[in-house]
């Protein structure tokens, strides 16, 4: 399933049972696949046209009525270009709204570099209170949504818009907060995030075919980060990559990184974009480009083992 | 038809050929333009397609910078670069990314594409030029979509404060956005008495009349004090008939070889 649709599935399943939720776009109700909830709630959607600072605030407002707010827009608008009115309307104001950034890093392909995010959860990590949540699949996110409504604090979901392979199985449950060991290994760990959670899957399982025995972890919420799980497997391996489709700087890596450095210093690589702009490409094209590939991934294991 | 109507419609037909060498893009906020575009780069702008950076140049901000193919297909036919390079719209490693760029594309003056920003940035030169005391004249195009962001209307109150008389922005008023038509979504009203009332010079044309566009752009050249806004009253996806069929789902649309075809015969 594309995430968006099952986006909009989970929206009209929670719609329906809550009326507080209300959701709000900036033009982009198409693309993101929310279009359709505006013909079941049209009392509770809002179009805000190409305003997306103005819909943050507004979005603060109802929250401040005690609606449950949705806003959804591309990643870069969602985050670095709104950044102010999340810090001081939302997360200040401790307004309750939650943030859905579509097409995270290099998933916004052909939308070029102006479109693609590699600082969104760099800039929105360090708002206190804001969780960030970065989707593996569709299934997951769909499990996500109403957790995330109960969760007290604004949000910040990454989601791509298409289709992306599945991570987990039918009978997956998710919590939020916590990370999954998506698989088990001894050797080394490689600390996953978002659409990476497959690539390092599949680095993982032609590792294991050489011999090497990968854990893998998929992070699902970077902020809060589930300490315990990263530290229980560190501890056992030794040895650990993380790989996320944003910045290092600022991202998973540092987040991990700063976590380590306290609890358990040891040394740390990354795969993920090395502080470079996007681009126009194709996934696979730009997964090359910024050396994220399984291969890339299954290198720098080598490399550090 | 005249000489620059000519033009205009092999500006269109590169246009279209660009977009289909990838298989989609956003046609209708591109065609939208392309009479301006040969108005600016055929008849008013003082440029030199051999030397892109020429000092004292005039300059063009495409604010709507998703409309990035049809200012490629321009500067193509203007002599900026070859026909080839049209055709690698948007592939890995391109000069003519989807959204304009400065430092990829010769011809470009500005990078756009997050919309809201484009007008500020245009004002920006506009400042520097008088700073520069150059002579040169500043263009922008905005979308009427992209004025529902706050900063369009920022940069109005200072481009008015500030009499920059030697900016001449153009409003591509097709009245549609992505999602639909503007009075469905969020519409802005009258947006000629809305610049008029933040100080600036105002025109209302047919958007698609290339001698009325120099025209009017050479007698907002001779009011002085401000900034002038012409606003252009157009079709989105003008001239190809599936693209003006398809109404506000002509702002990204995916173009066969077949359509191609179909629009070329058109336009001929
Ligand atoms: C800040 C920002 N928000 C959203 C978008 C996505 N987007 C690209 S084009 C567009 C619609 C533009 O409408 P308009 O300005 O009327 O342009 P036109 O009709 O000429 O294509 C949207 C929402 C963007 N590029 N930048
Ligand atoms: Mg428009």
């Amino acid at each position: 399933m594309e995430f968006r649709q099952a986006l909009c599935k989970t929206l009209t399943e929670l719609m329906e049972k809550d009326p507080r939720i209300c959701v709000l776009d900036a033009d982009l109700a198409k693309p993101n696949g929310t279009f359709p909830l505006y013909e079941k709630f049209q009392d509770r959607c809002f179009n805000a046209g190409i305003s997306e600072a103005n819909m943050a605030s507004v979005a603060a407002g109802l929250s401040a009525y005690g609606m449950i707010p949705f806003i959804v827009t591309f990643t870069p608008f969602a985050s670095r270009r709104i950044c102010d009115q999340i810090a001081v309307s939302i997360a200040y104001a401790k307004q309750k709204v939650i943030i859905i950034g579509t097409d995270p890093g290099i998933t916004a392909e052909l939308n070029g570099g102006t479109h693609m995010s590699f600082e969104d959860v760099s800039v929105l990590r360090a708002i206190p209170t804001m969780l960030i949540y970065d989707a593996t699949d569709a299934n997951q996110l769909a499990q996500a949504l109403p957790q995330l409504i109960e969760y007290d604090g604004p949000v910040y979901v990454r989601i791509p818009r298409k289709t992306r392979p599945d991570v987990y199985k039918e009978d997956y449950e998710f919590k939020l907060g916590k990370a999954d060991v998506v698989k088990k290994g001894k050797d080394v760990t490689i600390i996953a995030t978002g659409t990476m959670v497959y690539e390092s899957l599949v680095a993982a399982e032609e590792l294991e075919k050489e011999g090497i025995s990968a854990e893998v972890i998929s992070v699902n919420t970077i902020k809060p980060l589930d300490e315990e799980t990263i530290l229980a497997s560190v501890k056992k391996t030794n040895k650990a990559i993380t790989c996320e489709n944003h910045n290092v700087i600022g991202g998973l890596y540092s987040a991990v990184a700063e976590m380590l450095c306290r609890k358990y210093p040891m040394h740390l690589e990354s795969i993920g974009v090395q502080d470079e702009f996007g681009q126009v490409g194709k996934y696979s094209d730009l997964l090359k480009a910024y050396n994220m590939t399984p291969e890339d991934i299954k290198k720098l294991v080598k490399n550090i083992i | 038809m005249n000489n620059l109507e000519q033009i205009a419609k092999e500006i269109r037909i590169l246009n279209v050929k660009c977009i289909e060498s990838i298989g989609a893009g956003h046609i209708g906020g591109s065609l939208s333009i392309v009479d301006v575009l040969t108005a600016l780069y055929y008849k008013e702008m003082n440029i030199d397609p051999k030397n892109p950076k020429k000092e004292g140049r005039d300059r063009l901000v495409v604010s709507k910078g998703h409309a990035g193919p049809g200012v490629y297909a321009t500067l193509c036919h203007k002599g900026y670069f070859e026909e080839k390079e049209l055709y690698t719209l948007n592939k890995y490693g391109t000069n003519l990314p989807s959204h304009c760029d400065m430092n990829k594309t010769p011809g470009v003056d500005m990078t756009t594409g997050s919309l809201g920003q484009g007008l500020s940035c245009a004002i920006g030169l506009a400042v520097g030029s008088k700073i520069k005391k150059d002579n040169a004249t500043i263009y922008a195009i905005i979308g009427d979509g992209e004025s529902q962001e706050g900063q369009i209307w920022e940069g109005a109150f200072f481009a008015s404060h500030k009499k920059l008389d030697n900016l001449i922005v153009f409003l591509d008023y097709n009245r549609m956005q992505l999602d639909g038509y503007l009075e469905e979504i969020n519409d802005s009203g009258n947006m000629v008495d809305k610049f008029k009332s933040f100080g600036f010079d105002t025109y209302s044309i047919d958007g698609h009349n290339i001698d009325l566009i120099c025209e009017t752009i050479e007698k907002a050249k001779t009011v002085k004090g401000a900034p002038h806004m012409i606003v252009l009253n157009t079709t989105k996806g003008k001239g190809v008939e599936f693209a003006e069929k398809a109404g506000p789902n002509c702002h990204s649309m995916p173009i066969s070889k077949e359509a191609l075809e179909e629009a070329i015969k058109g336009l001929k």
